[in-house]
């Protein structure tokens, strides 16, 4: 597993499948279990207050993370259980789902763990994670005012997650949909060339988009 | 290659009544195997606490990194468990079976105490037989 690609972020994101209402909240812990960052975009039920909510979400995951170690099938030497383990040994876990949602995980090496809950019927979102912690990297770790381990106030780390998050390919779905409606497919291939030139900046955008469309035309 | 690792029952407040083992690695010691069983009743637990929409009961799947763990509660809160290999499809069906089984073999047992170890041998012979046909169609897919 690769986590430290170079000075650029991850050049093309991975579709945001948590995007638009499907991602509930997030959560950013350190080794120690601080919880270095809360987002929330939409969850109607709160039963505990934050702190105390914190603090079961990383007991959760660390008793899940050695149920995980003693139970793999996959190796006779496993330890005993609920002995604390360092990032990356034995065997971990990357999402559990229940009727109504689905968490994802992801623990750097550096043992800093990113959490997304999101709707139940969510993909596998391992490498949306990956991005984020790219993210947090660039944003975050680079920043020479950010003291590590403190609760991140970086506006700039959160607008981009925002923005990743919710998805802006969703404005990108809307208005194929709208487009393709309105116009037959010889129209449609023309704008396919336009916005090559409109959009080259943006790669993974116009990349995305084509495809959008070609696979539209095609069913069409 | 066996597509179910193990599986375990455990009864409403967490204590293990059956464990069973497929894998290769042998059978797990007994006081790891009640350790995990209550611990993965307290994460079972914890889950729906943590669940931003109401109406959340438990964990359904984990994935794990070399397994798949389905996990399915009745209606009176026994748990069924299956341990499998990652992306293994058909074990809520499997998980049903099992859970039919029980009713029919252990609770219409009348020597069988409620909350306790599952000893019954119409329920082992007939447990064997559904996890050997699904272990035939999985060959077979």
């Amino acid at each position: 597993m690769q986590f430290f690609g170079g000075s650029e972020i991850s050049p093309s994101p991975p579709v945001p499948t948590a995007s638009g209402n499907n991602a509930h909240m997030m959560y950013i812990f350190n080794r120690n279990g601080v919880c270095l960052l809360y987002r929330e975009w939409n969850r109607p039920l709160r039963t505990l207050n934050s702190n105390q909510d914190h603090k079961l979400m990383f007991g959760l995951l660390f008793s899940l993370k050695s149920l995980t170690a003693k139970m793999d099938p996959s190796s006779a030497e496993k330890g005993n259980l609920g002995v604390p383990q360092l990032p990356g040994q034995g065997c971990s876990f990357h999402s559990f789902r229940t009727n109504t949602y689905k968490l994802s995980f992801m623990e750097s090496p550096s043992g800093i763990k990113i959490i997304l809950v999101t709707h139940p019927k969510a993909s596998d979102l391992r490498d949306s994670l990956k991005y984020i912690y790219n993210l947090y990297v660039e944003y975050v770790v680079k920043n020479p005012l950010y003291t590590p381990g403190t609760p991140i106030r970086s506006e700039l780390f959160n607008t981009t997650l925002d923005q990743y998050v919710r998805g802006e390919r969703n404005i990108w779905y809307t208005r194929v949909d709208m487009l393709l409606i309105s116009k037959p497919a010889s129209e449609i291939l023309l704008l396919c060339d336009a916005s090559f030139e409109l959009f080259s900046p943006k790669g993974y955008r116009v990349a995305s988009f084509i495809c959008l469309i070609l696979d539209k035309c095609i069913h069409a | 290659m066996a597509a179910i690792y193990s599986l375990y029952i455990i009864n409403k407040s967490g204590g293990l009544i059956f464990y069973k083992d497929y894998g290769l690695q042998g059978r797990m010691d007994t006081n790891d195997s009640l350790r995990l069983a209550s611990l993965w009743h307290s994460m079972h637990a914890i889950s729906q606490q943590l669940s931003p929409i109401q109406g959340c009961s438990g964990i359904e799947l984990l994935e794990a990194d070399t397994f798949d763990l389905h996990c399915f509660q009745s209606l009176t809160g026994t748990k069924f468990f299956v341990v499998s290999e990652p992306g293994t499809q058909n074990m809520e069906n499997l998980l049903k079976h099992i859970y039919e089984l029980y009713t029919d073999y252990v609770l219409k047992n009348p020597f069988y105490e409620m909350e306790m170890p599952i000893r019954c041998e119409l329920f082992d012979i007939n447990l064997a037989q559904a996890v050997q046909k699904e272990r035939v169609s999985y060959l077979g897919r």
